[in-house]
C-alpha cells in the first residue's frame, strides 16, 4: 500500500496544491486515508499531518476510518424527508442490520446521511458508490441490499430504465432523469455547437466580446447576481502572469439541480462558455469544480473535454487565433455545500479546506493561486454563449427591466410536475406555482435555506434580483406539512452542517438558534423566545461569507411570514422558562443507582 | 515615500498611510478597535469578527480591510458595540471558560473584552460542551475547552520548512485546533512558550512553569484592554 500511495504522490509531483485529487484516489485504493497514511504524505508534502488532516476532516466524503464495500448515502434534504426519507430509512436499517452512520460487521455495507444530492425531483435518492439511486421504495431498498449481499454488482442491480436525453449514453448510464419541463432562450436547440468558437470569436476582439456581455446586462446564475460583464473586466484589467477561468458547478443549496441537467444535456455549451471568457479575459487555464455528488458525470464530462481537444476547441492557437491557448481541467470536490462561494472553491481547488477568504482582495485579482480569477455560475457561462450568437438587443428584450432574460428554476416539494423550468424573469410566484401543478399550497421556499420561505400573502410578488432573488431552488409545501418541524429543523440541521466554522458568529449561532427552535418545538417557548430568535440572528449579519450571513434565514423567514405557528407552540402562562428538564436530566444516573427520584415541585 | 491619506473614523477625521489596515491606522491614531483573531506580523484572517465596523452600511472587518481615502467608518456605536458584546458572549457560552481557575486569567483577552463590554451574563445559553485536553506534547497542554479558534497559533506557529504545528480539524459546530501529534512532541522549549504567548486565552498553557505572575498582577489586572491604545 505505501508504494501506491507514492505513485500517488508522484502522480501528482508531489504538489500539495493538487490534496484533493491525491486523496481521492488514495481513498479509492485503500478504502479511507488513515493516521499512518496522513503521516507518509506529510513526509512527502510540505505539510505537517495536522494540515493534512485539516483537509481530510473537512470534506464529507472522505473517510478517516474504515468504509464498507458498498457505502450507502441516503439524502437527508427536505423534499426526500417529504417523499419517504423515513420509511426508505428504515428498510435500509433492517436490511442492513445497522443504524445510519455504521458499518456493517463484515464490511460490506455502510449506511450514510447526506446534504442535499441535488435529485429533489426524484427523491428519496441514495449514492451508492458513486452510482445515484432515485425514486426509492422501501421494496427497492430490500432488493438492493439482498443483491449486494449476494455479491451482485452495483450495475446488476440497477433495473430501472436509465433516464431521459443523455443520462442513457453508456458514458453516463444512469437512472437520472432530467425532467425538463419548460425551454426558454437557454435551453431551446437553437444553436450548432461551437459556433461562437469557430465563427465568432476569430472576428471578434476580447474587449468586444467583454461589452456584448455588459450590454447584455446579465448578471451571475449561481445566486449573489453580480453582473458578469463587469467581474470579465475586472479579470482582463487585473495583472498576473497567468489568468484562471473557473465554472462553478458546486451547487449545492437544497433544492437546485438545474447546473446537473445543464451539464448533463448541454456540457458542450458550458465548456464553450469558459471559452469565451478565457478569450475574453485572456485566460490559459479554465477549471470546472465538480460537486462530488455528480462524479457519476465526470468520464462523460472529460469525454466531452477530450473531443473539444481533438478539434481544437481546446488546446494551442484555438480555431486558428494566434496565441489563445486555453484548457479545461475538472476538478472533482469532496463534499462540502461552503465550497460553493467562490473563494472556498478556490480554497479547495488549492487543496486546502474550503474556508471563505476575506474580501478584499476579491477573486478578479487575486483568485486561483492568487492570481487574477474569474469564477462564473454553470447556467451564467452557457447563457454567455447565446448571448454572443444572438446579440446583447436579443437578450435585453427577455425578463424585466430590472433583471433581464431567463432563470432556469429547479421546482420540487409538493407540486405534480417537480423538475425544470426555464423562465424569463418578472414571473409571479402565484403563476410558478400553477406552472409546476401546486395546490393547497401553504408555502414556497425561494431561493433554497438561504432564501425566503414565503406564503400566500406574498404570492404575488416577482422572480427578480431585486424582489425575490433565486439561484434556481424553489420547494413547495402543501398545507400539511409542519412547516417548524419538517422545513425550518431541516434547514437549520444544514447549515449547522455546511458551515466551515470559521467565524465565531457561524460556528455558533446557528447552533443556538436551533435549540431555541427545538424548545419551542417541545412545547417549552415562551414569547420571550420568539424575539430572542429574532434579535440574535442579527449578529450573523457580521460573518465573512454568504452562508454565514444568511443561516438563520430558515428561521427568521419563518417567524416573519408565519408567525402564529410559532406562538402556537408557545406557553403563553409563563413569561420564562430555562427549558430545563430535570427528569430527564437525571434519569441516566437514576438508572445506575437504581433509585426511584422524587421530584417536590411535583408532589 | 508612502500615500498618506484621510479617513474618519466616527466622525474624527484621522491621517494614515495608504496600505495599512483600518486596525492599524485606527492604533496609531489613539482609537481601539477591539481584536482578537488578529496577530500583529501575521496576514489578518477575519475569524472572530470582533473587529466588525461599518462602511458605507456595509459590515467589514477592519483587520482585513485596507484604509482607502476618504473613508467613513462606524466604529464605537451602539449597534456595534452591541453586536461585539454578542461575539464575546457566544464565545463564552460556547466554550468552558472558568476565569478563576485558569492560569491566564489578568493575561486573557477574551476575558478582558468581556469586562470592557461589560458582559454579565452572556444573553445564550451556556452549551457546557465535552471538550478534550491534550497534553502530549513534552511542554504544552492544548486545553480545547478553553480554544476560541483565532487561528492565531496556527499563522505564527511553523517550522523552518513553513509546516504548521497546530490546525484546524472538522467543521461548522464540531470545528476544533489541533497539535500536530508529531510536532507536539518533538517541540522545542522556544516554541511552546512562543505558542502560549500568542494564544489570546487560555488554551495553549506552557507546562513547567505556572502562575509566576501572580493573578491580580497581570496585564488586564492593571489597566482595561484598549487603555494602553485610547488617549
Amino acid at each position: 500500500m505505501k508504494d501506491r500511495i507514492f505513485e500517488i504522490i508522484s502522480k501528482y509531483n508531489g504538489d500539495s496544491y493538487r490534496l484533493m485529487d491525491i486523496l481521492h484516489d488514495i481513498q479509492a485504493v485503500a478504502g479511507y486515508i488513515d493516521h499512518a497514511t496522513i503521516a507518509l504524505l506529510a513526509d512527502k508534502l510540505p505539510l505537517s499531518a495536522a494540515q493534512i488532516e485539516e483537509t481530510v476532516s473537512f470534506y464529507h466524503f472522505y473517510s478517516d476510518k474504515p468504509l464498507a464495500k458498498f457505502n450507502i448515502y441516503l439524502n437527508d434534504s427536505v423534499t426526500a424527508n417529504m417523499n419517504g426519507r423515513k420509511e426508505v430509512l428504515a428498510a435500509f436499517e433492517a436490511a442492513c442490520g445497522i443504524k445510519q452512520g455504521q458499518v456493517t460487521s463484515d464490511g460490506t455495507l455502510g449506511l450514510f446521511p447526506t446534504s442535499c444530492i441535488g435529485m429533489n425531483d426524484q427523491e428519496p435518492a441514495a449514492i451508492i458508490n458513486d452510482k445515484v439511486f432515485t425514486r426509492l421504495t422501501p421494496f427497492r431498498v430490500k432488493q438492493i441490499v439482498n443483491g449486494l449481499k449476494h455479491g451482485l454488482s452495483l450495475d446488476d442491480l440497477v433495473v430501472e430504465e436509465c433516464g431521459d436525453g443523455k443520462n442513457a449514453l453508456p458514458e453516463i448510464n444512469s437512472m437520472v432523469c432530467n425532467n425538463i419541463r419548460r425551454k426558454g432562450a437557454l435551453l431551446n436547440h437553437d444553436y450548432k455547437l461551437f459556433s461562437v468558437i469557430n465563427d465568432i470569436l476569430p472576428n471578434t476582439s476580447s474587449d468586444e466580446i467583454i461589452d456584448i456581455v455588459s450590454e447584455s446586462n446579465i448578471r451571475g446564475r449561481g445566486g449573489a447576481g453580480f453582473p458578469t460583464g463587469l467581474k470579465w473586466k475586472f479579470g482582463s484589467r487585473a495583472k498576473g502572469e497567468h489568468r484562471y477561468i473557473i465554472c462553478n458547478a458546486d451547487e449545492g443549496e437544497p433544492g437546485t439541480f438545474k447546473d446537473r441537467v445543464l451539464l448533463t444535456e448541454y456540457p458542450e455549451m458550458v465548456f464553450e462558455g469558459m471559452v469565451t471568457a478565457g478569450y475574453a479575459v485572456g485566460a490559459d487555464m479554465g477549471l470546472l469544480y465538480l460537486r462530488y455528488e455528480y462524479k457519476y458525470l465526470l468520464s462523460y464530462l472529460n469525454g466531452v473535454l477530450e473531443s473539444m481537444r481533438k478539434n481544437n476547441y481546446l488546446g494551442k492557437n484555438i480555431s486558428g487565433i494566434e496565441d489563445f491557448d486555453f484548457d479545461i481541467r475538472i476538478q472533482l470536490g469532496a463534499g462540502a455545500y461552503i465550497c460553493g462561494e467562490e473563494s472556498a472553491l478556490i480554497e479547495s481547488l488549492e487543496g486546502k479546506r474550503g474556508e471563505p477568504r476575506d474580501k478584499p482582495p476579491f477573486p478578479v485579482e487575486k483568485g486561483y493561486m492568487n492570481l487574477p480569477t474569474v469564477v462564473n455560475n454553470v447556467e451564467t457561462l452557457a447563457t454567455v454563449v447565446k448571448i454572443i450568437k444572438n446579440g446583447a438587443d436579443w437578450f435585453n428584450k427577455l425578463g424585466n427591466k430590472d433583471s433581464v432574460g431567463t432563470k432556469v428554476l429547479s421546482i420540487s416539494g409538493d407540486c405534480r410536475f417537480p423538475g425544470i423550468y426555464e423562465v424569463e424573469w418578472g414571473l409571479k410566484i402565484g403563476d410558478v406555482l400553477d406552472m409546476c401543478g401546486a395546490d393547497n399550497v401553504q408555502a414556497i421556499q425561494v431561493g433554497g435555506p438561504s432564501g425566503a420561505l414565503i406564503g400566500e400573502k406574498d404570492f404575488h410578488r416577482e422572480l427578480s434580483y431585486s424582489d425575490l432573488p433565486t439561484g434556481g431552488s424553489m420547494i413547495v409545501f402543501n398545507k400539511n406539512r409542519n412547516l417548524l418541524t419538517e422545513v425550518v429543523l431541516n434547514f437549520m440541521n444544514f447549515f449547522i452542517e455546511e458551515s466551515c466554522g470559521t467565524c465565531s458568529t457561524c460556528r455558533n449561532m446557528p447552533y443556538v438558534l436551533r435549540e431555541k427552535l427545538l424548545k419551542v418545538i417541545n412545547g417549552r417557548g415562551v414569547k420571550q423566545d420568539i424575539e430572542d430568535m429574532t434579535s440574535w440572528a442579527r449578529l450573523l449579519n457580521v460573518s465573512r461569507c454568504g452562508l454565514g450571513q444568511t443561516a438563520a434565514n430558515p428561521i427568521v423567514s419563518s417567524i416573519k411570514n408565519f408567525r402564529p405557528l410559532y406562538e402556537a407552540l408557545l406557553n403563553h402562562e409563563v413569561e420564562y422558562d430555562s427549558g430545563f428538564n430535570l427528569e430527564t436530566s437525571v434519569l441516566e444516573s437514576c438508572k445506575v443507582v437504581g433509585r426511584q427520584p422524587i421530584f417536590h415541585h411535583n408532589a | 515615500m508612502t500615500n498618506k491619506i484621510k479617513i474618519k473614523i466616527d466622525g474624527k477625521e484621522i491621517i494614515t498611510e495608504e496600505g495599512k489596515t483600518i486596525v492599524e491606522a485606527a492604533k496609531e491614531n489613539g482609537i481601539f478597535i477591539p481584536t482578537l483573531c488578529n496577530f500583529a506580523g501575521t496576514l489578518p484572517k477575519g475569524c472572530c469578527r470582533m473587529c466588525t465596523i461599518k462602511i458605507n452600511n456595509r459590515f467589514m472587518t477592519s483587520c482585513t480591510t485596507p484604509a482607502a481615502h476618504g473613508m467613513e467608518v462606524e466604529n464605537n456605536t451602539k449597534e456595534i458595540n452591541d453586536f461585539r458584546k454578542g461575539i464575546v458572549e457566544l464565545l463564552f457560552v460556547s466554550g468552558n471558560h472558568f476565569c478563576p481557575s485558569c492560569e491566564k486569567s489578568g493575561n486573557c483577552e477574551l476575558q478582558a473584552l468581556a469586562y470592557r463590554y461589560q458582559m454579565m451574563v452572556p444573553r445564550f445559553p451556556y452549551d457546557f460542551p465535552m471538550r478534550s485536553v491534550d497534553g502530549s506534547s513534552p511542554y504544552i497542554i492544548k486545553d480545547q475547552n478553553r480554544c476560541i479558534l483565532c487561528k492565531r497559533c496556527i499563522k505564527t506557529i511553523h517550522d523552518d520548512q513553513g509546516r504548521h504545528y497546530f490546525a484546524f480539524k472538522d467543521r461548522g459546530h464540531k470545528l476544533e485546533v489541533i497539535l500536530d501529534e508529531k510536532m507536539g512532541k518533538e517541540m522545542s522549549q522556544a516554541i511552546a512558550k512562543k505558542a502560549m504567548e500568542n494564544c489570546p486565552v487560555g488554551s495553549i498553557i506552557y507546562k513547567e512553569v505556572g502562575f509566576a505572575t501572580p493573578i491580580g498582577k497581570r496585564k488586564y489586572d492593571h489597566q482595561p484592554i484598549g487603555s494602553e491604545i485610547e488617549n
